[in-house]
C-alpha cells in the first residue's frame, strides 16, 4: 500500500464517515432542537414585538442561524458514539481520528449549508439586495467548515451522555452568539464590547454577509477570511489533541 | 529507518510465519499496570486462544494489537506490519469485533454490513453481493431490510460479524464473542469461525469460556495479572494437571457430602447441583468405594463419572498459583 493508496484510503474514510453520520444523526432530536428550532426561537424573539428593520439585520440573523445549524451535529456524534458502543467499532475499521473528525465536520457543514441556502433564498424572496454572490458562497462555505469544526470540538469532552454535551455546548455557543455584531451592529460596539467580538468567529461572518448583501464592512474582508480560516485550523488542532487524549475514555 | 531495512525487517517477519506479533507490550493507566511485557506470536492459519479472568488485560491487549491504543512500550506487528507505524495498512488485513463493539441500531441489518464494506473500499455490486451471501450465511436474510435495534442480541452480535468479516479479513479478531448468547447464535459463531480458519483466516480469540477455547483453539495463552502465565497447547496444558482427577457422582436421594468426604481417598469435594464431585488420586479405589457405600446406606447410583482434569481446572491452576505467587 503506497502513499497513494493511504491518500485514497483516507478520503474514502472520511466520505464513508459522513454519509453516516448523515444517515443516522441528521434526524435525531437535539440536531433537530439546537440545528433549526433554537435560531427560529431566537429570531422569533429578537423580531416579535419591537420594530426592528429586518432588511439590516437579516444578514446577521443568517450569520446566526449558519453557526447553530453547521455546530448543532458535532457535539453529538462521539458521545452519542460511545454511549451506543458502536465509536469503538468505528475505530476498528480503517480510519484514523483525522479521518472520523473531518467526516464529522463535513456532516456538520453540508447539514449548515443545506439550511442556510433555504433561509438565504427565503430572505432573497423578501427583500430586494444586490447580492455579490462570490462573497456570499466564500463565506458561507469557510465559515460553515469554521463552525462545524467547532462543534466537533464540543464533541471533545470524555462524557459519554450526549445531554451532558448539548448543555456544555450551549453553554459556549450562546456567549459567542451574543458577543458577536449580529444584534447589536458592528460599527456601534465600542471598547471592550468591541474587542470581545472579535473572540466569536460569528462577527467576522456577519461582516462578509454585510458585505455580500449591502456592500458595508466594517472589518477588511481579507481579514475576516483569515480569521475563520485561524479559527478553523484552532478548532481542528484542538479537537485532534483532545479526541485523541480522551480516545478510550466513555468506552 | 531506509528502505532496505524496512523491507529486511518485513521479510524476517514473514520468514518465521507469525501473522500476529506482540513484543514486550506493556501498558499502564495511571500506576495500575493493565498488561506488563507481554510477548507472543501467532502463526498463520492458527486458531489462538487469549484466556484470562476478568481484568487479567485480555482487553487491553487486544486493543494494542489492533492499533486501538498506543503501548506504553514494545511493539506490536500485524502480518509483518507495525501497527503503530501503519495502523490504516495494518486494519486492512484485520477484521475485528470488540467486545464493546456494537453496530448501528438506527441501520438496517444490510446497512450495516455495507458501511463496512464501504470502508475496505469494495465496490459497490460486489459489495451487495457479498453482503446478501454474509447475511444469507448468518440466517438473517430474511431480515435484512429491518432496523437492528430490533434485533435480540444474538442477531446483533451476528450482524456485528458478519460487518467485520465482508472485506475477507485474513486476521480475525473477536474478543468475548458469545457472552450471553443463546445456544444457537453460539454454535453458528463457533462454525463460522472454523469455516473462516479452514479457508486460511488466523483467528485471534479472547473469551471466559474455556470450553470454547477447548473446541477450537489449537494454542491458548493464559494471561493473569496483565502477564503471560503460559501458552501452550489446550490438550497439554490439560495433562500437566493430570493428576487432578475426579469422580462425579449423583445418587437417587440427597446426601450429607462429609460423608463420603471422609474417605482418605478424597482430597476435597465440591457439590454441582444434583452431583457431587470429588477430587482424588486414585479414580479406580474411589468408585470401589463409592459403590460399597452406596450399598451400605442404601443408595441407587444414577449416575458416576471419573473426569480426567479439565483445560478449566488447568485455567484455574494457573491463575490460583499466579495469584499466590503475588
Amino acid at each position: 500500500m503506497g502513499i497513494r493508496d493511504i491518500n485514497i484510503q483516507f478520503f474514502r474514510g472520511v466520505v464513508v464517515t459522513t454519509e453516516k453520520n448523515i444517515r443516522i444523526y441528521y434526524t435525531k432530536a437535539p440536531v433537530m432542537i439546537f440545528g433549526l428550532l433554537f435560531p427560529l426561537f431566537m429570531f422569533l424573539s429578537f423580531y416579535l414585538g419591537r420594530k426592528v428593520d429586518l432588511y439590516f439585520f437579516f444578514p446577521g440573523l443568517l450569520a446566526m442561524s449558519l453557526f447553530f445549524t453547521a455546530s448543532s451535529v458535532g457535539p453529538l456524534i462521539t458521545p452519542w458514539e460511545k454511549q451506543a458502543g458502536t465509536y469503538e467499532r468505528l475505530l476498528s475499521f480503517p480510519v484514523s481520528i483525522n479521518t472520523i473528525i473531518l467526516g464529522d465536520i463535513l456532516a456538520g457543514m453540508i447539514f449548515g449549508i443545506i439550511v442556510n441556502i433555504i433561509v438565504l433564498v427565503i430572505g432573497l424572496l423578501f427583500f430586494n439586495y444586490s447580492i455579490n454572490i462570490l462573497f456570499l458562497f466564500f463565506g458561507i462555505l469557510l465559515a460553515s467548515f469554521c463552525f462545524s469544526s467547532l462543534g466537533v470540538l464540543l464533541a471533545s469532552p470524555s462524557a459519554s451522555s450526549p445531554s451532558h454535551i448539548m448543555m456544555f455546548s450551549s453553554l459556549i455557543r450562546f456567549p459567542l452568539i451574543f458577543i458577536s455584531g449580529i444584534f447589536i451592529p458592528l460599527g456601534n460596539l465600542q471598547g471592550i464590547a468591541r474587542g470581545l467580538s472579535y473572540l466569536s468567529p460569528i462577527t467576522y461572518l456577519v461582516d462578509i454577509f454585510n458585505f455580500g448583501f449591502k456592500g458595508e464592512s466594517d472589518i477588511s474582508l481579507i481579514v475576516d477570511f483569515i480569521a475563520l480560516f485561524m479559527f478553523s485550523v484552532i478548532f481542528i488542532f484542538l479537537s485532534n489533541w483532545f479526541h485523541k487524549r480522551n480516545l478510550m475514555k466513555g468506552l | 529507518m531506509g528502505e532496505i531495512e524496512l523491507m529486511e525487517s518485513y521479510w524476517m517477519k514473514k520468514e518465521n510465519n507469525n501473522v500476529i506479533e506482540a513484543n514486550v507490550l506493556t501498558k499502564k493507566f495511571g500506576n495500575v499496570t493493565a498488561v506488563n511485557q507481554v510477548t507472543f506470536s501467532v502463526d498463520d492459519g492458527e486458531i489462538f486462544g487469549f484466556l484470562g479472568p476478568n481484568g487479567a488485560g485480555k482487553t487491553t491487549t487486544i486493543r494494542m494489537l489492533t492499533g486501538l491504543l498506543a503501548p506504553d512500550s514494545g511493539e506490536a506487528f500485524i502480518d509483518g506490519i507495525n501497527i503503530q507505524e501503519n495502523p490504516i495498512k495494518a486494519k486492512m488485513k484485520m477484521g475485528i469485533i470488540p467486545e464493546m463493539g456494537n453496530i448501528y441500531s438506527d441501520l438496517t441489518a444490510k446497512q450495516n454490513v455495507i458501511l463496512a464494506g464501504k470502508f475496505y473500499g469494495i465496490p459497490r455490486r460486489e459489495l451487495e453481493k457479498r453482503a446478501n451471501s454474509l447475511l444469507e450465511q448468518f440466517g438473517l436474510y430474511d431480515r435484512k431490510d429491518y432496523l437492528v435495534r430490533t434485533f435480540s442480541k444474538g442477531m446483533k452480535q451476528r450482524v456485528n460479524i458478519a460487518s467485520a468479516i465482508v472485506h475477507n479479513p485474513e486476521i480475525l479478531f473477536l474478543d468475548e464473542p458469545t457472552p450471553g448468547l443463546d445456544v444457537k447464535s453460539q454454535r453458528l459463531i463457533r462454525d463460522i469461525i472454523n469455516q473462516m480458519n479452514q479457508k486460511g483466516t488466523t483467528i485471534f480469540l479472547t473469551t471466559h469460556n474455556i470450553e470454547e477455547a477447548n473446541q477450537l483453539c489449537g494454542r491458548v495463552a493464559i494471561i493473569n495479572k496483565g502477564e503471560i502465565v503460559v501458552i501452550d497447547r489446550p490438550e497439554r496444558l490439560r495433562r500437566t494437571f493430570e493428576t487432578t482427577q475426579s469422580v462425579e457422582i449423583s445418587f437417587d436421594k440427597s446426601i450429607d457430602d462429609s460423608l463420603i468426604g471422609k474417605s482418605d481417598l478424597v482430597n476435597r469435594s465440591e457439590r454441582l447441583g444434583d452431583k457431587c464431585k470429588l477430587y482424588t488420586n486414585n479414580p479406580d479405589k474411589l468408585v470401589k468405594y463409592l459403590a460399597k457405600f452406596a450399598q451400605d446406606q442404601d443408595l441407587t447410583i444414577v449416575s458416576i463419572e471419573i473426569c480426567r482434569a479439565s483445560l478449566e481446572d488447568a485455567f484455574v491452576k494457573f491463575t490460583e498459583s499466579k495469584s499466590c505467587g503475588n
